[in-house]
């Protein structure tokens, strides 16, 4: 069900990826872009949880390698889900760049945001298959 | 000489300062708004690429925003695909330059490569205006009927925002959702589902009408689970995990309040609770799906005990996640059903002491909505011990919940006033001033309690005169039943030796030296000397010598 936004930072808090499905200003996604990085980073990874609470509602967070893959759902969703569908995600970029890395996202956002729209358009997961076209 | 978009992310990845980097951006951005005044469609592509890199980093760049619609009116895909993109990042439902795009998308939806009606639908579904979902509709409408079942899937997502949208759309859509359940591609059936599930949501009346197909979505899920390995949708050993999710949330949407669609779903419901492996992150999200959809229709008693057992289950998991997801559901069903989660109490009690403190949080709550009369004892005595070692921001809350729980499930008084002073003794700074009105009010309802009382705080404040609330009900007790201390009488668990004036004095003298006194205190302090004085009828000698050294100190007030 709705996803707010998904957003791709690394361990600086530089934004790597950022899809917002909610309209937003633009300071306003400036703000929620520390918000999310604070909250992120603070957070002990082996410890805790993949779920924080985060302005009324849940993010639901994982690092891989030194990138944390954030998506922001409702309090009512599967986070579980929620949860494979965001790795779903990071292994078609993985079989899409062949070992994928920090570097290729970055020089390669918009192709990252195309394969993110064919995975999920208006923010419903869109294909649980592995197929990947384009 | 244009910079290609690769150069100039190094020139901004060779920046070593924030200043340096917005110096580039600025540099660049005011070449960039030259060429595109130039209006040349060679290099467009470019520096709309560039453009949207500037956009990520936070810089403004809405002037690109017509830049974005010229290029999605050109006829190469890689043009479109960047223009869309554009679009998509750039603007906004709100923004007036949106309705320029209408026309394109008008167009591209009846382009013969699918890929071009794909990224139209796609952008649609994410920024449309109401406006927009109104003129596209039919267009859209036409596409869910297409025979490819990539454009299917698209148009399916892009219905459901119209609906969102523009509620009244939906009959538009629904003669054509009909035919969604007999999808054989998972893709076109998942985003199907969805849209089925958003109508539902949206009106009641498409909710009723959509039950009769619950025996055909049963059948679905059934046809899911026993299918043998299918290497197109595993992951991790289950066959599509989404869709199954999917069709149990729709199943839970159809079921709550229908007893003839509950009791169709009975048998697959224990059928995935049974067959799915938990023993990975995948099937734990199927099984906390399941556990959420039996917990919402009006399922068989045992089909409820089956749901609970497997949140038990998650209970001892190792992983947080789990663990988290579990104790929110629990507490969700102690409303429901609350006979049935107290099997797990000795879990949840273990869960207070979890690493994480979101799980400590959630265990704190449903550890009290489980108590009960015939279990309070042995809750109370838990979660004293548990408040001994707990973080600050805990204290204060569970100090008021453990006082409020006492009084409602007090077995009998002596139990009661027992707790009260343990809880003051251990965190007695967050105590209350209701809370040490509320024992002192039980102390004098009780006379066979006072001396017990009277005893008992007078040794723990002997012993340690931090807590100050704790300070407060022993000063006002001895107070008032002084002369019960004093002679000693009753009070023989406490186990006091109260032998005379003198050790009585002592404490008292300490007191009105010791403490951070705050006037309530000292007004107190006074009234027990006082108290003191009458019933001994003589002042010893270190006595009288405090109390002059108070006056001489200025603190005391013109009570005395």
């Amino acid at each position: 069900m709705p996803i707010q936004f998904i957003l791709v930072q690394n361990r600086q808090g530089k934004t790597r990826l950022a899809k917002w499905y909610v309209p937003l200003d633009d300071h306003d996604k400036l703000a929620i872009k520390e918000d999310v990085h604070k909250t992120t980073s603070q957070r002990d990874q082996r410890q805790q949880s993949n779920f924080v609470e985060f302005r009324n509602d849940m993010l639901v967070y994982r690092r891989y390698a030194g990138l944390f893959f954030c998506v922001c759902v409702s309090l009512t969703d599967n986070f579980l889900a929620s949860l494979e569908a965001m790795h779903l995600f990071v292994e078609v970029l993985d079989t899409f760049f062949g070992n994928v890395c920090e570097l290729d996202l970055v020089f390669n956002f918009y192709k990252v945001k195309s394969s993110r729209d064919n995975r999920g358009a208006c923010d419903e997961l869109e294909r649980g298959d592995w197929h990947f076209r384009h | 000489m244009v910079v290609r978009l690769k150069e100039f992310i190094k020139q901004i990845r060779a920046c070593k300062t924030a200043a340096d980097e917005r110096a580039v951006v600025a540099k660049e951005s005011a070449a960039i708004r030259t060429l595109l005044k130039e209006d040349s469609s060679d290099h467009r592509h470019t520096n709309v690429a560039k453009l949207l890199y500037i956009h990520m980093l936070g810089y403004p760049a809405h002037f690109g925003q017509m830049e974005c619609v010229k290029l999605v009116a050109s006829p190469r895909f890689a043009d479109k695909r960047l223009g869309y993109l554009g679009i998509m990042l750039l603007l906004d439902e709100n923004q007036e330059t949106l309705t320029l795009v209408t026309n394109s998308l008008k167009n591209d939806m009846n382009h013969p490569n699918m890929y071009v009606i794909g990224l139209a639908l796609c952008t649609l579904g994410n920024i449309s205006s109401v406006a927009m979902s109104r003129d596209l509709c039919p267009e859209v409408e036409k596409l869910l009927a297409s025979s490819n079942s990539y454009i299917r899937k698209k148009a399916a997502l892009c219905a459901i925002r119209i609906i969102r949208k523009v509620p009244d759309l939906m009959e538009v859509f629904i003669p054509r959702v009909r035919s969604i359940l007999g999808e054989r591609n998972h893709g076109a059936l998942l985003t199907g589902l969805t849209l089925i599930q958003e109508m539902c949501t949206l009106n009641s009346a498409v909710l009723t009408e959509f039950r009769a197909t619950v025996p055909a979505l049963v059948k679905l899920l059934k046809q899911l689970i026993t299918t043998g390995y299918s290497p197109e949708h595993d992951v991790s050993g289950i066959t599509d995990p989404f869709l199954q999710v999917k069709i149990l949330r729709l199943l839970r949407q159809l079921g709550t309040g229908d007893a003839t669609a509950s009791e169709q779903m009975n048998d697959v419901l224990a059928h995935v609770a049974t067959n799915t492996d938990g023993s990975k992150n995948v099937g734990n999200a199927i099984l906390y799906e399941t556990v959420l959809t039996i917990l919402a229709i009006q399922a068989e008693p045992t089909l409820r005990v089956l749901a609970i057992n497997i949140l038990g289950k998650f209970l001892a998991n190792k992983d947080n996640n789990i663990r988290y997801v579990a104790l929110q559901t629990l507490i969700k069903t102690i409303a429901v059903d609350g006979q049935a989660v107290q099997r797990h109490r000795a879990t949840v009690l273990e869960c207070l002491r979890d690493a994480d403190v979101s799980i400590r949080r959630r265990a704190l709550e449903l550890a009290f909505a489980l108590i009960y009369p015939q279990n309070v004892r042995v809750m109370t005595r838990e979660l004293l011990a548990f408040l001994e070692v707990a973080d600050v921001e805990f204290r204060a809350p569970m100090v008021a919940q453990i006082c409020a729980t006492a009084d409602r499930f007090a077995p009998n008084k002596r139990w009661h006033l027992d707790t009260l002073i343990r809880v003051m003794k251990l965190a007695g700074n967050y105590v209350r001033e209701e809370t040490v009105a509320q024992l002192v009010r039980l102390a004098t309802n009780a006379p066979d309690l006072q001396a017990y009382g009277v005893h008992k705080l007078y040794w723990l404040v002997k012993a340690d005169a931090a807590q100050e609330g704790l300070v407060h009900a022993a000063v006002w007790t001895m107070g008032e039943f002084g002369d019960v201390l004093v002679s000693g009488a009753g009070g023989a668990a406490a186990a006091a030796p109260a032998s005379g004036e003198d050790q009585d004095d002592e404490p008292a003298s300490g007191l009105l030296t010791g403490t951070p006194a705050a006037a309530p205190t000292e007004a107190e302090v006074i009234a027990l000397l006082e108290s003191i004085l009458i019933g001994a009828c003589s002042v010893s000698a270190p006595v009288a010598v405090a109390i002059w050294h108070f006056i001489a100190s200025g603190f005391v007030s013109p009570l005395l």
